[in-house]
């Protein structure tokens, strides 16, 4: 357990530098979740490291040369090794595995977080190659940027108008696939003010290493402002420029939409999967020739 | 109608200096290689004893040779990547467009996986197996020089691909629907598959041959618990392969149909399900890691043993732990893709499974540990391979486990920590193991030694490089740098890359060492000759004959009586002579053009089909049947070594060993 102490503290010293990342949540999933990395991590190298300086120092000792190193050519077998050495990684993962389990519940990307203040929802889009955030209560949009109120969950609600992606906020924690014709469920929330960097985690073409966004974790009051802000300007949200703001583009400055047509969420999550109108046909025919 | 499909002119990259130029050193080469052929008028003699053999021996060297060849190939794309990584940082774009760096890392991938680790896990198991069970030849001779052919024929296609058209840009992985034809119009995905489609044919024939062979033919009083470790471990490595080949053909079938009649198994429309790729990717996909890592435990087993002067401490125990890793591979593929939303249940389920699989592999690094306990442990090149491997798996290990807890995934999911720590079990497992492995049999098969100063220098190189290289995107990955990124704004993230791009450099340092050890160790070859045929004091029955072996093996077939066969034999013969023997004459399979002509027509069918000239497709496909119909109605199958020959050649070796 010292080991791993010394190695925790050695790897925190090699990213004080860092200002970002999974190591510097700023929500409570983050937290959680680096201290689930943290606990497993410090379990592991608790046999890791012992079991490299033993190897080390085994294969030094008894290199051929040394005369003072014992040979015992019948050394094979050992009933109680045997029993150690099936016993320790079995320890191991006891432990870790209970980590595991207990911690996707405890995380499930779908469960709500526990809060007394209401969330907000976003909807998610992932684009060719760009982010749409819908905010279906304040009826705005906004195109690689995401405004949240601190201290607040946020209920998301993603898919994707092409190609898979991964949504996903190092700082906020839990990132999810985004898939055209479905909807996953994320519910994340941010416990500081602050700027932290966003961007997809799945492969999706030419222009993916652009598919950033910024979230900005503001005070309720200046969310309340931002959205009535949003309302006065910029372009309206509906199923034609919908349809211009799907087509294929690179590294798009953020801008917002004053309304959004309702449902458009819907509609696009339902476009995508009622596309194949001939196969669901043949389905219900099916299944009314099984009746 | 156009007789050449989508084939013109354009499809040559004219307008791109960086692929003209890797096109015009890879046909310098060939050129150079071809023409040195014909000036020693070799040509005859590679035909007979090379491209027509059916000797288990030369087909594994040769697996190796491609297996060499294709890493360099793998390796210039990773250097290419880091170099991009190391300066497209903030507003810069570095030196590679998108979709020339996508076509990069997708290369990069499917070479290192596919043509360089498969190809040389499968020649070192064709090289040894039938060897240490004490066999003349595997049990379908020519079927094991059509698989050769047909991986050879995949490699082709995707060094093909880089002067004619273009390479896939879907990742390795290939997931739809970005692989379709929708969001993927151009050849590169077609080239992907069915380099895949025909190489995959040729593992899993080479499969179903080992599977028989380790099964059926093992030498008189081999049973399953006196079998070396290592044809252990090669026999659960094939029957993966057989199990979960299949599955990897089925996918990229279905995706073969989406692309070219319009099927929806994973299109966005027609009610296909892209979830379902992914999952069955990955059924393969698991299994596969397992395949390349299994063999490189085997030759660690057999190396460390050897080398500390003692048997395997353990034997049963390793026996055991090598089974249930061959099962439980399959019980673990959903983590590869917890953020996809299942069910906690479902992620832990399959988070635990994966932790499980850790158990067995500890067991083997403690056994390993306990055989050097008590041994004289020399260190020789393939020790300081099969040492820096247990150091460095450990930790490879050790990320993997906590990626398989799945709330530590949806954070490190797809990150540059993902992209560390395969390449720590990739890298320090099968690639160290097969270094020890190519050090380990390299006088087996040539009858000389390879040069240890050149080696250690080897191994250090890669040893320091590797952690340079990938401890760097450990941290990368903590700071949340997602992999394939073509260029990035975090300007913190760049001096983390250039530090992996020195160990690149490092690495490849040690890849030149390796290059001069060859060319060193071939000039002194005189030098370096072992004559005994057991240079390393070593344990198993291939170790008993010759170096290099007669193309019979062995002029008797050993008769065996406990693990560690030629161990109890040399501590016997000490102590009584063995009685002379009369020798007979043995029926050896006959060399056959069938694999090369085969591969030449699927070169073909794949060529034709990636840029739609369906009469060269119907040709091809017309071609393989008829060669194989000529090889089912072949008259002599087998030819006679008289004994007089055998004769001559074993007391040429005795003479020899006892000089």
């Amino acid at each position: 357990m010292r080991y791993g102490l010394l190695a925790l503290a050695f790897i925190s010293v090699a990213l004080g530098g860092c200002s970002e990342g999974v190591l510097d949540p700023k929500g409570p999933i983050a937290s959680a979740e680096r201290l689930i990395l943290f606990n497993s991590l410090g379990i592991m190298l608790a046999i890791v490291i012992p079991t490299i300086l033993a190897t080390l120092a085994v294969a030094f000792w008894f290199r051929a040369s040394n005369w003072r190193a014992s040979y015992q050519p019948d050394f094979i077998y050992s009933g109680r090794l045997e029993l150690l050495v099936w016993s320790i990684p079995a320890m191991t993962v006891l432990l870790v595995g209970g980590v595991a389990w207990v911690g996707s519940h405890d995380l499930d990307p779908r469960k709500p977080i526990d809060s007394s203040v209401t969330p907000v929802t976003v909807q998610v889009v992932s684009l060719d190659w760009k982010w749409l955030f819908i905010y279906p209560e304040q009826g705005i949009a906004s195109v690689n940027k995401l405004v949240v109120p601190v201290a607040t969950p946020i209920k998301f609600e993603l898919t994707s108008s092409s190609v898979m992606n991964s949504f996903f906020v190092p700082q906020l924690g839990s990132q999810i696939y985004t898939m055209s014709g479905m909807v996953t469920r994320l519910h994340l929330q941010a416990d500081h003010l602050g700027t932290y960097p966003g961007l997809s985690a799945m492969f999706s073409g030419d222009g993916f290493s652009d598919m950033r966004f910024t979230v900005d974790a503001v005070s309720d009051n200046r969310f309340a402002q931002w959205v009535r802000e949003t309302h006065d300007t910029g372009p309206v949200l509906n199923a034609q420029s919908y349809a211009d703001l799907a087509k294929p583009s690179k590294a798009i400055a953020p801008y917002t939409y004053r309304a959004v047509t309702a449902d458009l969420f819907s509609g696009i999550v339902n476009t995508a999967s009622a596309a194949d109108d001939p196969s669901q046909s043949i389905c219900s025919t099916s299944q009314r020739a099984e009746r | 109608m156009n007789l050449l499909g989508k084939l013109d002119w354009n499809a040559i990259p004219l307008h791109e200096p960086i692929i003209m130029g890797a096109t015009a050193f890879m046909v310098l080469i060939v050129v150079i290689v071809l023409g040195l052929i014909t000036m020693k008028g070799a040509w005859l003699y590679l035909w007979r004893e090379w491209i027509t053999t059916v000797d288990h021996k030369r087909i594994g060297v040769m697996y190796i040779i491609l297996a060499l060849v294709m890493m360099l190939r793998g390796f210039s794309d990773a250097i290419m990547m880091r170099a991009q990584q190391a300066v497209a940082a903030g507003g810069a774009q570095g030196y590679l467009p998108p979709e020339h760096f996508d076509q990069i890392f997708s290369a990069h991938g499917t070479i290192m996986i596919f043509f360089m680790a498969m190809p040389f896990v499968v020649g070192v198991m064709n090289f040894a197996v039938p060897l240490q069970l004490g066999i003349r030849d595997v049990a379908f001779p020519t079927l094991n020089s059509v698989s050769f052919w047909l991986t050879a024929s995949g490699a082709l296609l995707i060094n093909v691909s880089l002067a004619i058209g273009e390479f896939s840009k879907a990742g390795w992985t290939g997931y739809a629907p970005l692989s379709e034809l929708q969001f993927s119009p151009g050849v590169g995905v077609d080239y992907y598959l069915w380099s895949l489609q025909i190489s995959g044919l040729g593992t899993l024939l080479a499969g179903i041959n080992f599977v028989t062979t380790i099964l059926k033919m093992r030498a008189p009083g081999m049973g399953y618990m006196r079998m070396p470790v290592f044809c252990w471990t090669a026999l659960a490595t094939n029957l993966l392969i057989v199990a979960a080949f299949p599955v990897l053909t089925a996918v990229l079938a279905m995706l073969l149909l989406d692309r070219y009649l319009g099927f929806h198994f994973f299109t966005l429309d027609g009610q296909g399900n892209q979830m379902l790729y992914a999952n069955l990717f990955w059924v393969w996909g698991h299994p596969e890691v397992y395949i390349l890592i299994l063999p490189a435990f085997g030759i660690f087993s057999e190396v460390i043993a050897t080398f500390s002067g003692k048997p395997l401490f353990g034997y049963r125990s390793m026996v055991a732990a090598t089974m249930a890793i061959c099962v439980l591979s399959f019980l673990v593929w959903l983590h590869h893709f917890f953020t996809m939303g299942a069910s906690a249940n479902v992620n832990g389920f399959f988070g635990v499974m994966t932790m499980i699989i850790a158990v067995p592999t500890g067991v083997k690094v403690f056994n390993w540990l306990f055989t050097m306990y008590g041994g004289r442990v020399r260190f020789s090149v393939p020790v300081l391979w099969s040492v820096g491997f247990m150091v460095t798996f450990v930790i490879g290990g050790m990320t993997g486990v906590l990626m398989a807890v799945p709330p530590a995934d949806f954070q490190l999911h797809n990150s540059l920590f993902l992209v560390a720590h395969f390449h720590n079990v990739i890298i320090g497992g099968v690639v160290f193991g097969l270094m020890a492995g190519y050090n380990y049999w390299f006088p087996k098969a040539f009858g000389f030694k390879l040069d240890e100063r050149w080696g250690k220098a080897s191994f250090w190189c890669w040893f320091t490089g590797f952690y340079l290289a990938f401890m760097p995107l450990y941290l990368l990955g903590l700071m949340g740098m997602t992999r394939r990124m073509q260029h990035y704004a975090d300007l913190s993230w760049q001096p983390w890359l250039q530090l992996a791009m020195v160990g690149t450099v490092i690495i490849l340092a040690g890849i030149v060492c390796q290059v001069v050890q060859l060319v060193v160790s071939i000039r002194n070859r005189d030098k370096l000759r072992d004559l005994t045929g057991d240079p390393w004091n070593a344990r198993t029955l291939e170790w008993a004959t010759a170096s290099p072996p007669p193309a019979w093996n062995f002029a008797f077939q050993p008769k065996v009586a406990g693990t560690d066969a030629f161990w109890s034999s040399k501590r016997a013969k000490q102590e009584k002579p063995v009685a002379a023997r009369e020798y007979e004459p043995i029926e050896m399979p006959k060399n056959s053009a069938t694999g090369f002509v085969t591969a030449f027509f699927a070169v073909l069918i794949g060529f034709a089909m990636i840029w739609h000239i369906w009469w060269m497709a119907s040709l091809g496909v017309f071609g393989a049947f008829a060669t194989l119909l000529a090889f089912a109605f072949r008259r002599r199958s087998e030819i006679e070594v008289p004994a007089e020959q055998i004769a001559r050649f074993e007391r040429a070796h005795q003479a020899g060993a006892t000089a």
